[in-house]
């Protein structure tokens, strides 16, 4: 493999991964205020639908990612109601929604644009279109370094720089402020915030609207940069692919960058089987890199590498004493 | 919240989730522009207006009965099992090996081999998880997700590896010899006259040789095994030790582990079992109907199974019934895709609907339904 094969891999490396790092640190919010959600990934194919419906019909990225904003918090909101207000189960919740996902993005596509649950394509100013870092071809010529910053680290869109800032940013709101400490109390142990005089349902709901929030990010991205438009099922498990680099990640910003990329470059194999059978000298079959990452978070969870544990209060609907 | 009597919770809070799903999805029918009337009409016609279509709804229900008693058996041990579309992939693959290598000379034969296979390999998929679970304490949920997604990647591989036929250009075993195939409603001796096909003259349609022709429809004898699998499931759960002891130990580990219930012995047993149940669902669709292994031969049945064992109040004979309901919804589905411009995808949207309401929002339905029931409770305690 040459250099110039790899940073093409590195480059669709980032590309794959920032779906699933938006849709990481979308999961990292919720679970860590005690909500499990198996429904990023409906949450995901809402936003996709939305943000590439309103970007085709109005012709601007920016009004289709408010819309798939909005499309994927309309999910958390009832991800929410069911799992605090109602005390429901977490887990069904969000099987639950991501089958309505699943069906009512490709009911309202294919109402809307009759091309059999697809949305029209998009074109021009209706994606998010390439952001060419300052100096990018002026230092194109330095050896090493100048093709990976021209290739692997600009030229990407807006919302890949965004999410990853959403890294740094997470972390220091979840340990520097107290906003971040009651979340992360809130997970551990309801009955200690709820004490403390801060409302364990107002916070709670606040981390699954930033869930929702941030997977309408990683939905807009999907259809309206990494594709140019939406397809049914379009998602393709990736909010499973989250969950699990969120798990490998125990649940820390820092550490779901580095899972989702690693995810990502796996997804990027997957694209290149030509490149691994090089690499390897042996033939490795493609479902074998498909599976990949489910493969290796359930290592992770079964504690060869490390012992992942979730936040205790995960999955328990807090019931104030009375 | 004030407490249902039995016969509300039972029944009323099932049918009024069913309810609250449909008119949600009759707002969404609404919303772009179709008619929650017509559709309604389209689907009961198609799949309960005719012989025919009742061929298809029970041979849909057949394979929701197996997945729907999978989940249930893992739910009253505690577990949620979302690893059901994977370990009926696995089953689908344990039922071909065997047609495909092992036929025998009599149907039967094959069949009960068949389903041997089917369950050994949904009950070792299933294994992994339990055991997962029991020793490392790794959530099952996920890790049974996980396994879906790894079950599919083998089975590709599987198919374009080594089932498929040399020559051959799709992902899919060869086909299965006759002599397996199982025999159809409309191959069963009085249950056939049902399917009987009619000229436009209202007469008979005969073959050349004189003989009646009939309409060719997907259920088979497998329906009357899944019929026995509820009863079977019964008498497991609730007129038997292990039943005793699964049930126990998921309504309270600790308390089982007192009495001497191995929380290690019930997770795996519990799950096994509940895997082998999702396995067996691969005679219907596999054995019964494609005749051959297909790439995505589950067809999500696996996941249905939860909205069916929610919906059935994971009981077996509320299992037979809600599969059955939602056999109809898969059928009735598919004749809104064929007949009108309603996408088929409805029929997703109402299953996350009635797992989301049965589920998920079920307080929500018993608190409202509470409303009614306070001022009848408070009087019959007043007067007692």
């Amino acid at each position: 493999m040459d250099y110039a094969t790899l940073l093409q891999i590195l480059d669709s490396t980032i590309r794959l991964g920032i779906p699933l790092l938006l849709a990481c640190l979308a999961g990292l919010y919720s679970e860590r205020a005690g909500i499990f959600d198996i429904g990023l990934e409906g949450k995901m194919l809402m936003a996709a639908m939305s943000s590439a419906t309103v970007a085709a019909l109005t012709g601007s990225v920016w009004i289709g990612l408010a819309a798939g904003i909005a499309g994927s918090m309309l999910f958390a909101l009832v991800h929410g109601l069911a799992s605090i207000t109602f005390r429901g189960n977490q887990l069904i919740a969000g099987v639950a929604l991501n089958f309505v996902a699943s069906g009512i993005t490709v009911l309202i596509a294919q109402s809307i644009f009759g091309q059999g649950g697809r949305t029209a394509p998009l074109a021009g100013d209706a994606r998010f279109l390439p952001i060419d870092l300052p100096f990018a071809e002026a230092l194109q010529g330095v050896p090493v370094l100048g093709p990976l910053y021209y290739e692997v680290i600009s030229g990407h869109s807006a919302l890949v720089y965004v999410a990853i800032l959403l890294v740094p940013i997470t972390w220091f709101v979840l340990y520097r402020t107290r906003y971040g400490l009651r979340l992360r109390a809130v997970g551990e142990n309801p009955a200690s915030v709820d004490t403390a005089g801060v409302s364990v349902v107002r916070l709670r709901y606040s981390a699954v609207m930033i869930t929702g929030v941030l997977c309408g990010l990683a939905g807009a991205y999907l259809a309206c940069g990494l594709q140019a438009g939406f397809g049914r099922e379009m998602t393709a498990g990736r909010g499973y692919i989250a969950l699990a680099a969120l798990i490998f990640a125990k649940w820390r910003p820092w550490q779901a960058l580095g899972a989702t990329m690693l995810f990502g470059f796996f997804q990027a194999l997957a694209l290149r089987p030509d490149v691994v059978e090089a690499v390897a000298q042996v033939k490795v079959p493609v479902p074998a890199l498909d599976a990949l990452p489910y493969i290796l978070t359930v290592v992770v969870l079964a504690g060869l590498v490390g012992k992942a544990i979730p936040p205790r209060a995960g999955g328990e609907p807090y019931v104030k004493e009375r | 919240m004030t407490k249902l009597p039995t016969w509300a919770d039972v029944v009323l809070v099932p049918v009024i989730s069913l309810l609250l799903a449909a008119f949600v999805a009759a707002l969404v029918l609404l919303a772009i522009g179709q008619s929650p009337i017509q559709a309604l009409n389209v689907m009961v016609e198609g799949a309960l207006g005719s012989a025919y279509g009742w061929g298809y709804t029970l041979y849909y229900a057949t394979s929701f009965i197996f997945t729907g008693l999978a989940v249930t058996i893992a739910f009253h041990g505690g577990l949620f099992n979302i690893g059901g579309e994977g370990q009926a992939l696995l089953g689908g693959l344990g039922v071909s090996l065997v047609c495909l290598y092992l036929p025998m000379p009599h149907w039967t034969m094959t069949l009960l081999l068949a389903m041997l296979a089917a369950m050994v390999f949904g009950g070792a998929w299933a294994a992994v998880p339990a055991y997962l679970q029991a020793k490392r304490g790794s959530h099952i949920v996920i890790t049974t997700i996980m396994f879906n997604y790894i079950a599919a990647a083998l089975l590709i591989y599987i198919l374009v590896s080594v089932l498929r036929p040399t020559g051959s250009m799709d992902p899919a075993s060869a086909r299965f010899p006759d002599a397996v195939g199982l025999p159809k409603f409309h191959d069963m001796p009085f249950l056939q006259d049902l399917f009987l096909k009619y000229g436009p003259d209202g007469l008979l349609k005969l073959s050349k040789e004189g003989l009646p022709t009939y309409q060719r429809v997907p259920a088979n004898v497998t329906f009357f095994i899944a019929l026995a699998a509820c009863f079977g499931v019964w008498r497991l759960m609730w007129h038997s030790r292990l039943g005793y002891e699964i049930r126990a130990f998921g309504k309270q580990e600790k308390a089982a582990n007192y009495a001497g219930i191995s929380s290690f012995k019930i997770i795996m047993i519990a799950m096994i079992l509940s895997g082998a149940f999702s396995g067996l669902m691969a005679i219907n669709n596999v054995m019964g109907q494609a005749e051959r292994l297909l790439q995505n031969s589950a067809e999500g049945a696996g996941f249905i199974g939860i909205a069916v064992a929610l919906m059935g109040r994971n009981h077996p004979l509320g299992v037979l019934l809600a599969a059955i309901l939602f056999g109809f919804l898969y059928q009735g589905g598919a004749s809104l895709g064929l007949e009108t411009t309603i996408p088929i995808e409805l029929r997703t949207v109402l299953q996350g609907l009635v797992i989301l309401f049965t589920g998920a929002l079920d307080i929500m339905v018993r608190m409202m339904l509470g409303w009614f029931f306070v001022p009848k409770t408070a009087t019959a305690k007043g007067a007692a």
